[in-house]
């Protein structure tokens, strides 16, 4: 079976997100003063072949504990495309 | 001067014409031509090795590798694989799936691996560092991370160190306790961060172990804040070793002022030569002497 998932990659809460600071405070200065939190995340949209969702899934935890995320500063999530 | 790791495993002193230094390189990584130099000042054999050379069948018979060709490796300071995913995960994570095995015998041998600034994140994201456990060199998984500077910017400029080593860092016996040097800095994921939560336990850790080799000072040698500390690194620290002391990684760049005229302030300041030069003395010294 072919799967398409998003990964995504944020920031563990309590890791300075300086990226997600600096864009908050360029919306506020751009007039959006009710922007409270901005966090930058990073997607990676992986198309892969796999017996079963739970294989692929399995895989996929795998691949993001070996590169795609470092755990003491970042978290994932598997979101499943389609 | 406690018992050397290559008397406790037998491994012979080395005559300088022995010594042989790969600098490992692989796509973006753009620091190696300065640290195979700064060897070669020094009279060594030093040479840029592509992390290929190591396992492809590609390789033309003259030029493949084995990283026992090495009685040192160096991973050097760029932009491996473009930064993409994280700084230094692509290269550590190609180096790990090829080399886990050879990597963590050879530091379990003794044999130094230092890692500047990219090189730096290299081996933080291969868990050679902070290293802790003697018997497993290269951890599972990263135990620590080189997070976005706390700027969010590229800090490139001139950094004073204070070296704060007791004597654990093989690469930096030739520095005094508490000296302070001037090394550049250029990096945007520099930040030395620890497991949330358990930041006061890796710092005690790393002390008592004797694993911090040097933090940012200000001018006068105190702990500052930016700019003093570029990138909001945890307690101040620039750069840190493994439990036996022979993997060393850090931020600045000690192989770009190895002579006195790359330092900014040559024409007010007299150096006999640069600061840097004596942290690949110190290795030098190290393979030499037992």
């Amino acid at each position: 079976m072919k799967y398409t998932v998003d990964v995504l990659i944020s920031l563990k809460k309590g890791v300075l997100d300086a990226e997600g600071e600096a864009t908050k405070k360029a919306l506020r200065l751009l007039g959006y003063k009710n922007v409270e939190r901005v966090s930058s995340m990073k997607v990676f949209r992986i198309e892969l072949n796999a017996k079963s969702r739970e294989d692929a899934e399995k895989m996929l935890r795998e691949m993001c504990d070996r590169m795609l995320a470092n755990p003491v500063i970042q978290d994932y999530e598997i979101r499943w495309v389609g | 001067m406690e018992k050397g790791i290559f008397e406790i495993f037998g491994v012979m002193s080395m005559e300088p014409d022995e010594i042989r230094v790969g600098v490992v390189r692989i796509e973006g990584t753009n620091c190696e031509d300065e640290t195979v130099r700064a060897f070669r000042m020094l009279g060594v054999f030093a040479e840029a090795v592509h992390l290929k050379q190591f396992y492809s069948d590609m390789i033309k018979d003259g030029e493949s590798r084995s990283i026992w060709d090495y009685s040192c490796l160096v991973f050097p300071g760029g932009f491996s694989a473009g930064d993409y995913v994280r700084a230094g995960a692509i290269f550590s994570a190609r180096a790990k799936s090829l080399l886990r095995h050879d990597l963590e015998m050879f530091i379990r041998e003794g044999y130094p691996v230092l890692g500047i600034c990219n090189g730096f994140q290299v081996l933080a994201e291969l868990g050679a560092l902070p290293g802790f456990d003697e018997d497993r060199p290269v951890s599972d998984k990263p135990e620590m991370a080189l997070a976005i500077n706390s700027s969010s910017r590229f800090e490139c400029r001139q950094s004073y160190l204070k070296h704060e080593n007791r004597g654990k860092c093989r690469f930096t016996s030739e520095y005094m306790k508490d000296e302070i040097v001037v090394f550049p800095v250029a990096h945007a994921e520099g930040k030395v961060t620890f497991p949330v939560g358990r930041e006061k336990d890796f710092l005690n850790l790393l002390e008592e172990n004797d694993q911090i080799v040097f933090r940012y000072v200000d001018s006068e040698g105190n702990y500052s804040d930016y700019p003093w500390n570029p990138n909001g690194s945890y307690s101040n620290i620039a750069g840190i070793c493994n439990v036996t002391g022979n993997v060393f990684g850090l931020m600045p760049h000690p192989e770009r002022v190895v002579n006195p005229w790359q330092h900014t302030d040559w024409m007010r300041m007299e150096r006999e030569e640069g600061d840097g030069i004596r942290v690949f003395r110190s290795i030098l010294k190290y393979l030499e002497k037992l």
